[in-house]
């Protein structure tokens, strides 16, 4: 390679690396600036300058202190050229005093603050997803927008009115106090598990799985278990995305259809991920203040624990659904029960609490209904269930998976 | 510190200081309460508690001359009891000063920033 010509391998390096660094420069930007807007734009102008520098010296040896020192110059620039009072007020105050404006408790890690700003109870809660996607996750707003099935005009502006909201009503950027902690706590995690759910099986677009949607899931969910180690819940949704995570390598077939726990090549599953996400279920276990997500980690520590799907503890999976059903009475999670009953109970149990359910439309309801009325050997009626789970999912996959079961139905 | 406006609003079938005095006498000493604590915490600006929304004039001058209509701009439902300005750091100090008013006047609160500069 002559000088001055670019590697092309150069661009997706640097991409992956302002990837990765981005919600840490952006959130270390937002603290020190308490400006969104401003810490976006200085990230964005950081990684053009990135860009170039790069292309030509090469990658820095601490790309991120790099990416938040230029970031932060490009800030201050754009501060001293506002011509407004308040900016150069501001600005004054910044350049002598760079120290926080309040205490931040025992935490101060500026992801995990921005990621409680973005899931603050005054915002809307799907604009809280879209907007940690968008300032942690470093995502466009086209891929967010692609993500919930919304028009980008539409996104940009949910997400510019969030910003705004954060800015002129003043929504702190701060871990909450203890006594807050617990209601907050909730919004986050359910914020991380629907990211990773929407990576784990996208609900559109052509990718079945999008890997970089559960890699930012589990990277907050490291994130969050690093700075409240002692969270059970947060050690529940950090082991219930390990293994979920881990069998993410057998889980679409060589066909591109989606391959059932059941089928699955266990000896393709991410044994590392496993031993990870067992060991926190066992610390959950010892602490002994179980929550949804401790109780669905334990059931894929069951799962995952079973060398073949025949040696399946299903017993043990309907006892640690009876205790989610307690906290979470919704007919999601009698569904998922039901499954597990048809295993002990066999399909006809199964299928009369399955019916019971006011869950018509629901991809999942129609799919579980199929493969029992199979196994009752009621060819048609499962015939027209896979037709209507089809009909309900638009996840390639997962349709190329029920279109497979319907053909191998008993005439 | 930002200023908050804090407005109660209620709905068209419930009324705190309904015709009945000595029932309301708990609502209004809760609220009293409460704005004792805004003084002493130093987030008191202003508040007040609005006359029946049947007293309402309405007026229109953007086109000219003034037009005076008898009642409010929109028939609502819901209809503004009061309000507080307040001084809050932020808006999670806000909105626990929202909550304690709303538990005072037993109507539902709205926070809204005032605009800065």
């Amino acid at each position: 390679m002559s000088p001055g010509e670019a590697d092309p391998g150069i661009d997706a390096e640097i991409e992956r690396i302002y990837r990765h660094e981005y919600g840490r420069v952006v959130a270390g930007l937002a603290r020190r600036f308490g400006d969104l807007d401003l810490a976006e734009e200085a990230a964005g102008e950081a990684l053009v300058v990135a860009l170039e520098r790069w292309r030509r010296d090469g990658v820095p040896p601490n790309p991120g202190g790099w990416l938040t020192t230029t970031a932060t110059r490009r800030a201050l620039d754009r501060l001293r050229r506002e011509s407004t009072r308040g900016a150069r007020h501001r600005e004054a105050l910044l350049m002598y005093d760079d120290t926080p404006h309040e205490p931040t408790g025992a935490v101060a890690d500026d992801r995990l603050r921005l990621i409680f700003t973005c899931c603050h109870p005054a915002l809307a809660p799907e604009v809280r997803v879209a907007l940690t996607l968008r300032l942690l996750g470093g995502l466009t707003v086209a891929e967010i927008a692609q993500a919930f099935f919304v028009g980008e005009a539409a996104m940009a502006q949910r997400l510019t009115r969030a910003k705004r909201k954060i800015a002129r009503a003043r929504i702190p950027f701060r871990v909450p106090a203890a006594e807050d902690l617990q209601p907050r706590l909730g919004a986050v995690l359910a914020v991380v598990y629907l990211i990773f759910n929407e990576g784990y099986l996208a609900s559109g677009g052509d990718a079945a799985l999008r890997g970089d949607l559960t890699a930012e899931a589990l990277r907050l969910g490291r994130t969050l278990r690093e700075l409240m180690p002692r969270e059970p819940e947060v050690a529940g949704l950090l082991a219930l995305m390990l293994l979920t995570e881990a069998r993410r390598p057998s889980r679409v077939g060589a066909d591109g259809a989606l391959v059932p726990l059941a089928e699955q090549d266990r000896g393709g599953w991410d044994a590392g991920l496993v031993a990870e996400g067992h060991a926190l279920v066992r610390e959950c276990l010892a602490i002994n203040r179980p929550g949804r997500y401790q109780l669905l980690a334990a059931i894929n520590a069951v799962h995952t624990d079973a060398p073949a799907a025949a040696d399946t503890d299903w017993s043990q999976v309907v006892a640690l659904y009876d205790r989610l059903r307690v906290l979470d009475p919704g007919p999601v999670v009698a569904l998922n029960r039901a499954v597990a009953v048809a295993e002990v109970d066999g399909p006809e149990v199964a299928l009369a609490e399955v019916d019971r359910l006011d869950l018509a439309g629901y991809h999942a309801w129609h799919a579980t209904r199929a493969e029992l009325l199979r196994r009752l050997r009621r060819s048609a009626e499962a015939r027209a269930e896979y037709d209507a789970a089809i009909a309900a999912t638009a996840n390639p996959a997962e349709r190329a998976y029920l279109s497979r079961r319907r053909g191998t139905l008993a005439p | 510190m930002t200023q908050y406006l804090l407005s109660v609003h209620h709905g068209a079938d419930e009324d705190p200081y309904a015709e009945d005095p000595e029932a309301a006498r708990p609502v209004f000493e809760a609220v009293d309460r409460f704005n004792q604590r805004l003084r002493a915490e130093g987030a008191w600006v202003f508040a007040g508690g609005l006359e029946p929304i049947d007293t309402t004039t309405t007026v229109d001058a953007t086109g000219g001359e003034p037009v005076l209509t008898d009642g409010p701009f929109a028939e609502a439902k819901e209809w503004l009891g009061g309000f507080w300005v307040i001084e809050a750091p932020d808006l999670d100090a806000a909105l626990r000063w929202a909550a304690e008013g709303s538990r005072a006047c037993q109507g539902r609160v709205q926070v809204r920033p005032f605009q800065s500069e």
